[in-house]
């Protein structure tokens, strides 16, 4: 047999049919559905009279548009967000879907309760309507953002219509140094490879420094695989893997857990597999990085200066002018001397428990500087209870952050959590893009250590420092 | 789905790089639970000013562009959320077709669905349409699917590619779902195996 990478593996394990010219019918085996690309999807369905194909294989929670206030209980005060709501509470009871209502204390952010519940495997093929559904690839899941059409199609079909995409290895040797984390890794890449690089692959990220990983830092790397254009992100699944999922409460247990993990075991990329790109970067070479821009490929070490529009080339120059101007920053001012007025720790890329409690870490009988609005939104209820438990939460709150309930939040501004024009913001999110956390709102992506350091100085902040 | 076969009609240049599905369609716009009247918010926050007045510099709200069917665009056009709002915002406003040296992958595949065409061309010729699009309304472009051809108004012809199942679709208006559900004696034979060989799924 010819050697095969461990996107090779998955894929054939799910063709369900193969056309002439490659077009493939692939089986999904987990759906997960939130409120804002569903609905029309739900609607399709019921004007052709079809049903949900695999109810049971078909996920569903509510997390762009909810409250992350404490008093949410009292409803959602915005009628487009709250109708959204409902249509999925609804949709979910009318198709008989698994469902984590706002009221559930497991509801959160779709892909930190997907892997959180057990849902999300190694080996399996995951979708749902939002391009973050790349996260799922740390377990050596085949995981990828559709549109609403694909989500009436899986809904219908539990089938996707794919022509396979490339095999890129993003490898990263070595090991990190000290306030280097797993979001540096992934936006060093993008910084490398630019926002269209992975256009057309998927991702498949190896090397010391990956396996070095907890599984929340591999997930925040995969996370992003679509920020560098990349469909989904892959990492193969080993003993940190197996143990994340055992005993999950959707995790196969008793002889189908040995037969699982029997499976599992042969989840990885043969040695002499083909790779269309390999891309290597040194785990020591990479620093704590921000952006600057408006492109999640502005990224530059802490330690550097904003750019010159003419450093660049072609229709990136004019677009560099654009963005310099948007952030109201001037070229070759030190990044470490830009203030902000917000801090966001949250979002499906660092809103987990390891995140929370790099970011206490650094807030431990610290405050933050006067003035600043800081809020951290737990990715899911669960989350939130564990931090509560081990004493995060004190830390956040006697340092001056809000403490929140799970969603989405800041990340996407869909809620009233939102920068206001002008207003800038250190965010542990994914998108720098322009409005994104609010109309004519600025944000500087960063890690979750690297947002807590500059919820204390008040401006961009080296880590290291403060270590 | 509407079929695609032939269009001409007014191309305006967009030459920025990298534009997302954010600037596209707004979030404060995806919170209908339709797919259709977002045009008139279509690259809200470029086109209109905080008070909902139009910014007559873009291009959209130039005279000659109003009536655009045909958007050339800076490399990667398309990127970032997955949101369909995208595509169905541009085909509400009455954008056919998308001229670009690349496509985010689930943009470009959503566009498909909505009958609307996203065309890849080597950068020397976008660059010769981007020209091409700034003369305005003078500058009609051509689009033959069947041909899989683009003409730019002086005549000059530009050969592009497209997958073949996509392009039948396209120019039948077919329904994805309708032609999977033929196919649902392989889909129950392949969940019976898959039951067997993985039953823990």
């Amino acid at each position: 047999m010819s050697p095969k990478t461990l996107y090779d593996k998955i894929w054939d394990a799910h063709v369900v049919h193969q056309a002439d010219d490659g077009t493939c019918l692939l089986y999904i085996d987990r759906h997960l559905v939130h409120e804002v690309t569903s609905p029309q999807a739900f609607e399709g369905l019921r004007m052709t009279g079809r049903k949900v194909r695999a109810p049971e294989k078909t996920i569903a929670v509510p997390d762009h548009n909810v409250p992350t206030t404490l008093d949410r209980a009292k409803g959602i005060e915005n009628e487009e967000s709250r109708i959204q709501v409902e249509a999925l509470d609804k949709n979910a009871k009318d198709f008989g879907l698994h469902y984590y209502p706002v009221s559930d204390v497991r509801q959160g952010i779709v892909h930190i309760v997907g892997p959180e519940q057990g849902w999300t495997l190694p080996g399996m093929t995951v979708v749902c309507g939002d391009s973050h559904t790349a996260t799922h690839g740390a377990f050596g899941a085949l995981a990828h953002g559709i549109g609403t059409s694909e989500v009436e199609h899986v809904l219908a079909t539990q089938t996707l219509i794919q022509k396979k995409s490339k095999n890129m290895k993003v490898e990263i040797t070595g090991k990190l140094s000290p306030g280097v984390t797993a979001k540096d890794i992934t936006m060093s890449v993008i910084g490398k490879t630019g926002t269209g690089g992975g256009t057309g692959y998927v991702i498949e990220y190896c090397g010391e420094a990956i396996r070095d990983l907890s599984m929340e830092g591999r997930m925040t790397v995969c996370n992003m695989a679509i920020e560098g254009g990349a469909r989904a992100g892959l990492i193969a699944p080993d003993q940190k893997t197996f143990d994340y999922v055992k005993g999950r409460p959707h995790a196969p247990k008793g002889a189908q857990w040995e037969a699982a993990l029997a499976w599992w075991k042969t989840l990885y990329s043969d040695d002499d597999a083909h790779w269309d790109q390999v891309i290597t970067l040194r785990g020591e070479d990479i620093e704590p990085v921000v952006t600057w821009g408006t492109s999640p490929e502005d990224v530059l070490p802490i330690t550097a200066t904003v750019p010159e529009p003419d450093s660049f080339t072609g229709g990136k120059v004019d677009a560099v002018q654009r963005a310099i101007a948007y952030m109201g920053l001037t070229p070759g001012q030190k990044l470490t001397d830009i203030e902000i007025d917000t801090v966001f720790i949250g979002s499906c890329t660092n809103g987990r428990i390891e995140d929370l409690r790099a970011a206490a870490a650094i807030l431990k009988g610290k405050k933050i500087k006067d003035g600043l609005r800081a809020m951290v939104v737990p990715g899911s209820g669960l989350v939130r209870a564990q931090a509560e438990e081990e004493g995060l939460a004190q830390i956040f709150q006697d340092a001056g952050f809000e403490w929140r309930l799970a969603g989405c939040s800041m990340c996407l501004a869909m809620n009233p959590d939102q920068l206001a024009e002008g207003e800038r913001c250190a965010s542990t999110s994914n998108r720098n893009f322009e409005g994104r956390q609010g109309y004519k709102g600025r944000t500087h992506l960063v890690s979750p250590a690297m947002a807590a350091a500059a919820a204390v100085t008040g401006r961009l902040t080296d880590v290291r420092e403060m270590q | 789905m509407e079929k695609f076969d032939k269009l001409t009609g007014i191309a305006a240049p967009m030459p920025l790089v990298n534009i997302d599905t954010d600037m596209i369609i707004p979030k404060v716009f995806l919170k209908t639970i339709k797919r259709t009247g977002l045009g008139v918010n279509l690259f809200d926050e470029m086109r209109y000013d905080r008070q909902g007045n139009e910014i007559p510099d873009f291009v959209l709200n130039k005279p000659a562009y109003r009536e655009a069917q045909i958007i050339v665009a800076g490399d990667n056009f398309g990127c970032g959320s997955s949101r369909e709002h995208a595509p169905w915002a541009l085909a509400d406003f009455g954008i056919k077709a998308v001229i670009s040296t690349s496509f985010a992958d689930i943009f470009y595949s959503n566009c498909f669905k909505n009958g609307m065409l996203p065309i890849i061309l080597p950068k020397e010729q976008v660059e010769i349409l981007m020209k091409d699009a700034e003369k305005g309304a003078n500058a009609r472009m051509d689009i033959d699917l069947e041909a899989q051809t683009v003409t730019a108004s002086d005549g000059e012809v530009f050969h592009f590619e497209v997958d073949a199942f996509r392009k039948h679709c396209l120019m039948e208006g077919l329904d994805d779902i309708g032609l999977t559900m033929e196919r649902v004696a392989n889909i129950d034979t392949f969940e019976a195996q898959a039951a067997q060989a993985r039953p823990w799924v």
